[in-house]
């Protein structure tokens, strides 16, 4: 209830700053209207041409076809971006907040924003179709795609043009926590919404007139750059990285190649379909009924739940860090100071007869990084002792990086060398593959004379790197985070929660797939011809395309004509 | 003929040249307005049986140029300027692009000139004697659609009809006639010669007359003359710098036995075109009369025979012929490994690969080794002639290895060679060069059609030649260009991908580069363009009638059928069997026939058929009903990109300015200039991200513009009114790039 509270309240700061004004307006069929005021620009009836040439005097023809009275040639001014996009618009990745922002945005906003929330005013009418009230807080609850509530939350509907994209959006405030938080995203995305690119949201607000010139260029320069990034991200090595840690990447791959194939096998026959040999339509339903049991399971086992939090407890893009130092050696500060956009700083304080593994997380880097703060390692008699080092112990051994901090002060000490020679035994006993880097760390350089410092070699060859810090003045720290990441391997990343944004694209990608492989199933139970099973094989390799947008025709075709003997 | 010739009044009047013309297309609709004040309606005096039923259209439209020529009144004048003829249109090449542009042209009213190098030729099939095929014959019944020739030729002149991909979707499925050649020819020759306000002369083109402002004025031909025109439509085919090949031997010609022509490269390529090289081939040609057939596949044509033209009259039935299906052999793989060293591509004398979708047989039996066997097809050429075509069997090896070549395979052990197999290499112009409408983006007139533009095959060439005849018509006459966008037919997306993409080898329409073919159909190619067709004046009131009524009886079979309902019975048993699905009771008709399995022809069966119904017609109404879903589907999808890519981009745009856009892009772009965003997302090496850079660019571009009309306005007017926006300014502004 507190929690609420404290939602409602900082809600209530949010809408002072909007207007205030509560226009009612409108419905779920947005899609339509909002390109029908616009003025016609395209010669979409034919029998316009003669009477509308375009306004630089050449004529565009986009012929209707005349049979299908069905749908609306009437047509706006072309919109900038189409569909509805959704993201987690507060930040990830850095702890829990109190509240957390889904925001959708789009013609379909508030049709997406009415699958995943139930508002509690009207828990009776469960079928009729949202139709909020603009700039009009709502209370109710998130549902998934079964209908399981998943969370609490309150829905601001702001209606376009009243809205910072000038589409409909529609905001869902949860409660802080990245799993809330991205379970209702994950119900957005599958209620019809698109993972939004970054920068989406200001690029569409620009584009629909928000904004205003002078942030145009800036605008422009940052899309192109977050996008010419994250594309070459995806390309790149992160991709790779993934795709051995167990991401969707490789999976996503591997759908798309097939895809492209199976699509070859049938496109090949459309065009050249007497000199190919018959087409086994078995083996090809055999084939999409498997890519399509993967999805499934992907979607499911894998669960996406499970990726989030392995996300944020596992190796993948997160790194353990044990910190060891001996009794009394070192300061009770241990400070370490997350440089990125948040000033946050982690200290942990304890006395130095603690016996408890003492856990914080910071972020490096924009690499999530669990610190496990250890007691000292000794050989002891006393058993409260005896298990506090016995866990310090397993920490240590189940950590990616070893941080052993010695105190610059007091030199290297016989604790000390008892401590690794300790540490190393344990390492060979493990007799695990891979033993785990350490770093050396010595601390209060700012009590020590430099000299001294120079006598710390001993054991360079243990150790992977050697950081200087003062825990009090803040020196070195940088260096330290640095070495953290070089010891792991890692490039150091942008914008914090790239990886993790790469992921939920793919599960974005994976969800597309699974609609369009639905669809294909259906088609093919319904007997349609081959040439529909194209239309959503596209669409599946279209959605597993890593970057949008690319034209797959020429892919399919070069497929065609490496793979078969085709000519005249 | 003098009956057809214009009055002298109209000799001295010409169109109004602007000191100062922009070369873009977008200042037409200005010249438009001018002409109208100056030029008397020569309609009143010349009226020509085609249009004089379409009386509409006439109305707006004047052709101002004359022939001094052609008064016969005036010797004097006539001999002063007998070296000089005036038209409206000129095409350059008589082949199946020149045909349908000249054709459209003259029927627009376009006084038009064909010339070609050789009038026995015109409308020739030099390759395949073949119209349609998958992905082809939707391009043919498009230009059928819109008042074009090819399909009514290749209807009249079918040796074999056959639909290809039947049971593989409406939107593939393919007609493909087999066509005697010299009878195509020769009636396309008849419609040429006979249509009113086309003149044919023989002259080989060298060059392009340029006017002051990059216009074109005219073409000069070897011989020294000057003909003058206001559009020029160039359809050189092969015959552009021409060599022919067999084996190491060469020769220039732009087909066999035929000169090719020289100068026009030079001339073109002076005037700042680029120029580039394509290569093609045709397999040897052997006697009909000595091949053993007994032991061969026979492949028959359809029983019930389709049609590529909409308009009825044509829909002629005639005796069908055969064709024959063989296979290479053990021998004939050995014969030519053991002579790889002859062929010009292993010999390594030719670089130029040949098009990858047409391979020659060496290099099929060297790409493909593991296959034991290629299938060669034996098309008849025509009913009065015994050559046999020999399709999938091109070959570049020396001619007299060619006939032992071709007598490993069975049932042409003992035939003899009529023609040997060929290539040919010759010029064309990479179409970057050519905006959408085909006019080229270099000179104001001048137009591209055909395997210039880098294609093959009649139907591209005929589909880009009817939308650079009625272009240059159109020109001519001081009307706005038309452009029929990539999302509108296959005529569209064939010339999006050619002026928009790379092209490597000669381009040609497969059904895989249609994104939305499911609405672009052969049976709703005339719902499609026929309107279009009507708009522009090709689409005469009979052939009007036709269509309106096909779509009236169309639209209320749809209806009957949606509202007529049946409740059991055997008619309900069969389509439960069929369909393996329960009809409820009171099931409409329509929803009967969207069962899995269930056609027209069981109404009919049944007795719920309508008779007054064609079997086309019928046809259409099944795949409107029963596909109702996916269309429907494409088309929202097709909105969709219809909004978003069809934003115009301005014409003198600098892409080197633009700094946030990728350095490929902005290379890629400077070279293609694309007209819309969509445009400019297919062309190679350009990402989505240059693409929202385009994008802001456009709004901030916008922006500045309105910025500065509101304050000119400002200035102009007292300060009276504030015209800040309320309800923008309200909105907060600030806010995080998030995700």
């Amino acid at each position: 209830m507190a929690l609420l509270v404290l939602r409602l309240h900082h809600i209530c700061i949010r809408l002072c700053r909007r207007p205030t004004f509560g226009l009612l307006r409108r419905h779920q069929n947005s899609a339509l209207s909002s390109c029908v005021n616009a003025p016609n620009i395209l010669i979409f009836q034919s029998r316009n041409l003669a009477a509308r040439p375009y306004s630089s005097g050449k004529t565009l023809i986009l012929t209707r076809d005349d049979r299908s009275g069905s749908l609306d040639s009437s047509f706006g001014e072309p919109e900038a971006c189409a569909g509805t996009i959704a993201a987690i618009v507060t930040a990830v990745g850095s702890g829990p907040a109190a509240v957390g922002i889904v925001r959708v945005s789009g013609p379909g906003a508030v049709e997406v924003a009415g699958r995943v929330f139930r508002p509690v005013r009207r828990q009776t009418k469960v079928a009729s179709a949202w139709m909020p009230r603009s700039h009009f807080v709502e209370y109710g609850f998130a549902l998934d795609n079964e209908g399981n509530v998943i969370d609490e939350i309150l829905a601001i509907p702001m209606l376009a043009p009243r809205s910072y994209t000038k589409e409909d959006v529609v905001e869902l405030q949860c409660h802080g926590n990245d799993l809330c938080l991205h379970r209702v995203l994950r119900a957005c995305l599958e209620a019809g919404a698109r993972l939004a690119e970054p920068g989406e949201f200001t690029l569409r607000a620009f584009l629909n007139g928000r904004l205003d010139l002078t942030q145009a260029e800036n605008v422009g320069r940052l899309i192109s750059a977050k996008s010419v990034a994250a594309a070459d991200a995806a390309l790149s090595g992160i991709q790779a990285s993934f795709a051995l840690q167990g991401g969707f990447s490789a999976l996503v791959k591997s759908l798309r190649m097939q895809c492209i194939e199976l699509l070859t096998e049938i496109e090949a026959r459309l065009d050249f379909d007497d000199e190919l040999p018959p087409l086994d339509l078995n083996f090809l339903i055999d084939r999409i009924n498997a890519m399509s049991h993967e999805v499934k399971q992907a979607l499911e086992t894998s669960s996406y739940d499970k990726i989030l939090q392995s996300g944020l407890q596992e190796s993948r893009s997160k790194i353990s860090l044990s910190v060891l130092h001996m009794l009394n050696a070192t300061s009770p500060n241990f400070v370490f100071s997350t440089s990125s956009q948040s000033d946050r700083a982690i200290v942990t304080e304890f006395a130095g007869t603690t016996r408890d593994v003492i856990e914080a997380h910071v972020t490096i880097g924009g690499i999530p990084v669990t610190l496990l703060d250890t007691a000292g390692i000794r050989e002891t008699e006393d058993i409260v002792e005896k298990l506090g080092v016995q866990r310090s112990e397993a920490a240590a051994m189940g950590a990616d990086v070893i941080l052993m901090t010695i105190s610059a002060a007091d030199g290297w000490t016989d604790d000390d060398k008892l401590l690794i020679e300790h540490i190393m035994r344990n390492q060979k006993q493990l007799s695990t593959s891979s033993t785990i880097p350490m770093i050396l760390v010595i601390n209060k350089i700012d009590c020590a004379p430099s000299i001294m410092i120079e006598h710390f070699d001993i054991g360079s060859c243990i150790f992977k790197k050697k950081v200087l810090v003062s825990a009090i003045n803040g020196r070195g720290i940088l260096e330290l985070e640095k070495a953290v990441l070089d010891v792991r391997g890692l490039e150091p990343i942008l914008s914090g929660g790239r990886r993790w944004t790469i992921n939920q694209r793919q599960f974005d990608q994976l969800i597309r797939t699974q609609e369009a492989f639905s669809r294909l199933k259906s088609s093919i139970t319904g007997g349609l011809p081959l040439d529909f099973w194209t239309i959503d094989l596209r669409e599946a390799a279209m959605a597993l395309g890593e970057i949008t947008g690319v034209d797959i025709s020429e892919e399919v075709l070069s497929s065609i004509f490496t793979k078969f003997c085709i000519g005249k | 003929m003098l009956l057809r010739l214009r009055p002298m009044a109209a000799t001295t009047i010409f169109f109004p040249h602007f000191t100062a013309r922009p070369s873009s297309e977008d200042c037409l609709s200005l010249r438009f307005s001018f002409c109208k004040s100056l030029v008397p309606n020569p309609e009143t005096k010349f009226r020509h049986p085609l249009r004089s039923s379409v009386p509409r259209l006439n109305l707006s439209r004047r052709f101002a140029t004359a022939a001094v020529l052609s008064d016969g009144k005036d010797w004097k004048n006539g001999v002063a300027a007998a070296s000089e003829e005036r038209y409206d249109v000129i095409v350059v090449g008589g082949g199946h692009a020149g045909c349908e542009a000249a054709l459209a042209s003259a029927r627009l009213g376009a006084r038009t000139l064909l010339l070609t190098l050789n009038i026995d030729r015109i409308a020739w099939q030099p390759c395949n004697p073949a119209v349609g095929g998958p992905a082809k014959s939707q391009l043919v019944h498009e230009v059928d659609a819109l008042g074009g020739e090819i399909g009514k030729i290749a209807d009249r002149c079918y040796l074999q009809k056959r639909i290809l991909n039947r049971s593989k979707g409406p939107a593939v499925r393919a007609l493909r006639a087999q066509t005697d050649k010299r009878e195509y020819a020769l009636e396309m020759k008849k419609v040429v010669e006979s249509t009113p306000n086309l003149y044919i002369r023989e002259a080989m083109v060298t060059d392009i007359l340029v006017g002051k402002n990059d216009n074109v004025e005219g073409v000069s031909t070897f011989f020294g003359m000057n003909f003058y025109a206001p559009s020029i439509v160039l359809t050189t085919g092969t015959f552009m710098s021409g060599k022919i090949w067999v084996g190491k031997a060469s020769m220039p010609a732009g087909r066999a036995g035929e000169s090719a022509s020289y100068g026009l490269t030079e001339s073109l390529q002076n005037l700042g075109f680029e120029t580039e090289r394509l290569k093609t081939g045709t397999p040897a040609r052997v006697d009909y009369r000595s091949v053993d057939f007994s032991g061969l596949e026979p492949q028959h044509g359809d029983d019930e025979v389709s049609w590529f033209s909409f308009d009825l009259e044509y829909h002629k039935e005639r005796e069908q012929m055969c064709c024959y299906l063989t296979r290479t052999t053990k021998e004939t793989h050995q014969l030519i490994k053991d002579n790889l060293h002859e062929t010009p591509t292993y010999g390594g004398w030719v670089e130029a690969k040949g098009p990858r979708y047409c391979p020659s047989i060496e290099d099929k039996i060297v790409r493909f080794q593991e296959k034991e066997s290629h299938q060669i097809f034996l098309e008849p050429e025509g009913r009065s002639v015994p050559e046999l075509y020999v399709q999938g069997f091109s070959t570049g090896l020396p001619e007299r290895l060619q006939l032992a070549l071709l007598r490993t395979l069975p049932g042409l052990e003992n035939c003899l060679m009529l023609r040997p197999a060929y290539a040919v290499e010759y010029d064309y112009l990479p179409a970057y060069q050519c905006f959408r409408s085909l006019m080229t983006k270099k000179l104001e007139g001048l137009f591209f059609s055909g395997q210039i533009n880098g294609t093959t095959g009649y139907e591209e060439a005929a589909a880009q030649g009817i939308v650079s005849g009625i272009n240059a018509a159109r020109h001519s006459s001081g009307e706005s260009v038309i452009v029929l966008e990539r999302e509108s037919s296959f005529i569209g997306t064939l010339i999006d991908d050619l002026v928009t993409k790379d092209l490597r080898e000669p381009y040609r329409m497969l059904t895989s580069r249609s994104e939305h073919r499911l609405l672009l159909r052969a049976d709703n190619a005339d719902s499609r363009l026929t309107p279009l067709g009507r708009e522009i004046g090709l689409i005469d009131d009979r052939r009007w009638n036709l269509y309106q009524l096909k779509q009236s009886l169309i639209s209320e079979e749809k209806q009957r059928l949606k509202t007529l309902r049946i409740s059991g019975g055997d008619f309900a048993t069969e389509v439960g069997r069929l369909s393996g699905q329960p009809v409820r009771d009171f099931s409409t008709l329509e929803s009967i026939l969207k069962k899995p399995h269930v056609n027209y022809e069981i109404l009919d069966r049944f007795g719920y058929g309508n008779r007054l119904l064609s079997k086309i017609e019928k046809e259409c109404v099944e795949i409107d009903i029963k596909y109702e879903g996916f269309i429907l589907r494409q088309q929202s999808q097709l909105q969709q990109i219809i909004s978003q890519q069809h934003r115009r981009l301005p014409d003198g745009l600098d892409y080197y300015s633009l700094t946030t856009l990728s350095l490929e892009a902005r290379e890629k772009l400077s070279k293609v200039k694309p007209q819309t965003i969509g445009q400019a997302s297919r062309v190679g090496g350009v990402n989505p991200a240059d693409i929202t850079a385009l994008l802001v660019f456009l709004e901030a571009n916008r922006r500045r513009v309105n910025e500065r009309k509101t304050q000119e306005l400002l200035k102009s007017s007292p300060p009276d009114a504030d015209e800040t926006d309320e309800t923008t300014s309200t909105a907060p502004v600030a806010e995080i790039v998030s995700s």
